[in-house]
């Protein structure tokens, strides 16, 4: 929306202030994200912008990767500090988040594709009220969610243990699929269930062969939510894990709180990697399922 | 030539009427769409609705300590307040039994419900249980129960102690509700306010709700014009522009937090900025992380694509024409704005309001790592209950009444928006 060509120059002042201040808005969502990302390979073990990295021409001398080394265990003399540890832990993390991710994900979209099938039918029984049953563990604040369930597993011995967390991140993360999928069932042609049922495709066949192939983008996008709920949790990992189940964000959690360590600013760098992918991955699924649907892009 | 209209009802081949057979088709259908659901239903209810129904019931939940001293319980309630100072005789006996006989480590969890009601029952117990050990183990039955305990010590004569049981001798109480609130009983079973340096609970949450409201009014002052210009721009760069909306939306909670650490610390990016560009002298530097100052900032930042993405998804399908139409009727470009344009973003911006607001209140993470110590919204005392003085009831108290915020504020959410229309990315 350009400016007229007959606009004041009131009018003017008032359109260039306007752009400023979104330009600054702009900024101000993203620079945080963008200003760690020099700092994680400064040589300075504080979280800073040191002198060297300012200097103009660049000093080779005040960049390394030895925060990055020390990210991935390798504890050798050019990586240690005196200020900050180097172990084993970021990558015990990582494994853990992936199979607690993994599984809760696969979980998580199986269960929640078929329900988002199921509410999507015309004849579903008292569609609302399950639906916002379905949703709640989305509304209600994570730390309440965490208070419940602490107190509720450990009565039946499941906290201090991976499958109370997938549990826990298992619900959290279906409402995230149902809300995807059932988007994605918006507009479904349901004929083309009845013509498959009609040539004599049975309905699990229907599924795997109709219905599947065209909501996967859906479910794919659902699946991505899922996994980054659950690779991104800390709330219920601190209560619910034992000390040493250590994830990701628990590890990152006692970095911030504990040993101020810029290796806390490598692993975010490498979350803002993953966080690009995965905001293409499902763009580019968006898109591609609306062409599948035959809706034409906004 | 006669017509014949039948009247009998229409039939399928196999005989049966059509809508007889209509009806079986359709609950066969209602019952297939159940069972897609269900599996997800039950697991959804027993994972996270009967913990939170749980919690519910723990926060007025006593039973514990009633299942430690039933029979003192008992007796007690018979004790005429009015006549004797001091409970009679077969309160004492029981008492002494109970202690004497009763299980240790449901004695001690019994003995940290007393120490809420009255600082000093934990020390006195242990004391007098000691000395009860020792006459049990002489195997001496004392004459008089009353005598013996205040002679082992002579709080057991102080009725302070005696009348701090009114609060406990009921399986359900309201005590933890009136804790999460600044509140407890006196001795005669009033509610009164906590002593001046044990409040804090009503402090936090006026701060909760000043925050959230802050937040929510600054993510609408950044929101607006941001969310107008990418409805505004054609596809091509408003979708580019998004990315910097998006990007943030899909970043790790921990990694933004950070960043807002690295960002606001007294040797951080944004003091360092200004002490280069003279704004600041270099040890004139501001303190603006680890008090409220960063909250505040640090959640507008991680709320405003809540904030963005709803006004954004209401201006797309509002027609240009109209502020033309205006203009042209002689409206001033801010008055055409103003009555014409204004009126037709309510709804995304309530929706995002209200979004931004309920997350905001139930917000734990960011203000934990940024709030240092006055920064910190309720959701600190929860997780402190829970996880450092094992205070569970007063932890689910707290909890109890932000959810009962949080339902109504998403129930006018649900009124207004409808649950159902939560988009994602």
């Amino acid at each position: 929306m350009a400016l007229p060509s007959y606009a004041s120059p009131v009018q003017r002042t008032y359109y260039y202030a306007y752009l400023f201040f979104c330009a600054v808005v702009f900024f101000f969502l993203i620079a945080p994200l963008i200003a760690i990302v020099p700092i994680s390979f400064s040589v300075s073990p504080f979280m800073v912008f040191t002198d060297g990295m300012l200097a103009w021409p660049p000093d080779p001398e005040a960049w390394s990767l030895r925060w990055y080394k020390n990210m991935i265990g390798d504890c050798s003399a050019d990586v240690v500090s005196s200020t900050v540890p180097c172990s084993k832990k970021w990558m015990v993390g990582t494994v853990n988040s992936l199979f607690i991710g993994i599984i809760a994900t696969a979980i998580a979209t199986a269960l929640g594709t078929m329900a988002a099938l199921g509410l999507s039918r015309p004849h579903m029984p008292y569609k609302a009220l399950i639906m916002s049953i379905l949703i709640s563990p989305m509304i209600v604040p994570l730390i309440i969610t965490a208070a419940g369930m602490f107190f509720f597993y450990a009565r039946i011995n499941l906290v201090y243990t991976f499958t109370g967390v997938i549990l826990a991140h298992v619900a959290l993360a279906t409402p995230f699929v149902v809300i995807t999928v059932t988007a994605t069932l918006v507009g479904f042609d349901m004929n083309m269930v009845k013509a498959a049922q009609s040539l004599g495709a049975r309905p699990i066949r229907t599924f795997f062969k109709v219905i599947m192939p065209l909501i996967l983008p859906g479910i794919i996008s659902g699946a991505l939510f899922a996994f980054i709920t659950s690779f991104d949790e800390v709330v219920i990992v601190m209560f619910m894990a034992s000390i040493d189940q250590l994830t990701i964000p628990k590890q990152m959690w006692a970095g911030i709180r504990q040993e101020i360590s810029p290796v806390i600013l490598c692993m975010a760098t490498c979350l803002v990697i993953l966080s690009i992918v995965l905001l293409t991955t499902v763009e580019l699924l968006r898109r591609r399922s609306e062409r599948l649907r035959g809706i034409k892009s906004r | 030539m006669e017509v014949i209209i039948s009247t009998a009802e229409l039939l399928t081949t196999d005989g049966i009427p059509l809508k007889q057979s209509l009806k079986k088709a359709e609950r066969r259908n209602k019952i297939r769409a159940f069972f897609l659901v269900f599996p997800l239903l039950l697991f959804i209810v027993v994972t996270f609705v009967i913990p939170i129904g749980d919690m519910l019931m723990r926060s007025v939940d006593d039973s514990q300590i009633n299942t430690v001293f039933p029979n003192t319980f008992e007796e007690y309630k018979k004790w005429d307040k009015g006549e004797d100072d001091l409970p009679p005789e077969e309160v004492y006996k029981n008492l002494f039994l109970e202690l004497a006989n009763g299980d240790k480590r449901q004695i001690g969890k019994a003995l940290t419900r007393m120490n809420y009601a009255k600082s000093g029952w934990k020390s006195l117990i242990k004391k007098t249980s000691r000395e009860i050990k020792k006459i049990v183990k002489k195997g001496e039955e004392p004459l008089s129960y009353k005598d013996k305990m205040i002679e082992i010590n002579k709080l057991w004569a102080d009725p302070t102690y005696w009348y701090s049981f009114n609060q406990m001798v009921n399986e359900r109480s309201s005590i933890y509700y009136w804790n999460a609130l600044d509140r407890t009983y006196n001795e005669e079973g009033d509610v009164i306010l906590q002593d001046e340096k044990r409040r804090m609970y009503i402090k936090t949450w006026i701060r909760t709700l000043k925050v959230s409201v802050y937040v929510t009014f600054f993510c609408l002052i950044l929101g607006f014009p941001v969310a107008h210009l990418l409805a505004n721009l054609p596809l091509r760069y408003s979708n580019l522009l998004m990315i910097f909306v998006l990007l943030p939306f899909w970043t790790s909670l921990l990694v933004r937090t950070t960043a807002w650490i690295v960002m606001l610390q007294q040797n951080g990016v944004i003091n360092g900025v200004l002490v280069w560009l003279g704004i600041l002298s270099d040890d004139g530097r501001i303190q603006m992380v680890y008090n409220e100052t960063g909250t505040l900032i640090a959640m507008t930042q991680i709320l405003l694509p809540f904030m963005i993405l709803p006004l954004y998804s209401v201006m797309r399908v509002i027609p240009k024409s109209h502020m033309r139409a205006a203009q042209n009727l002689g409206a001033k470009p801010a008055m055409a704005f103003w009555r014409v344009y204004l009126p037709q973003t309510i709804p995304g911006m309530s929706a995002g309001g209200l979004l931004v607001f309920v997350l905001a209140i139930g917000y734990f993470i960011t203000p934990e790592l940024v709030g240092g110590k006055d920064g910190q919204l309720i959701g600190h005392w929860i997780a402190y209950h829970l996880k450092t003085t094992l205070n569970w009831g007063l932890c689910a108290a707290l909890g109890s009444i932000l959810l009962f915020v949080m339902l109504i504020f998403y129930w006018l959410y649900n009124k207004i928006v409808g649950i159902d229309n939560i988009k994602l990315g």
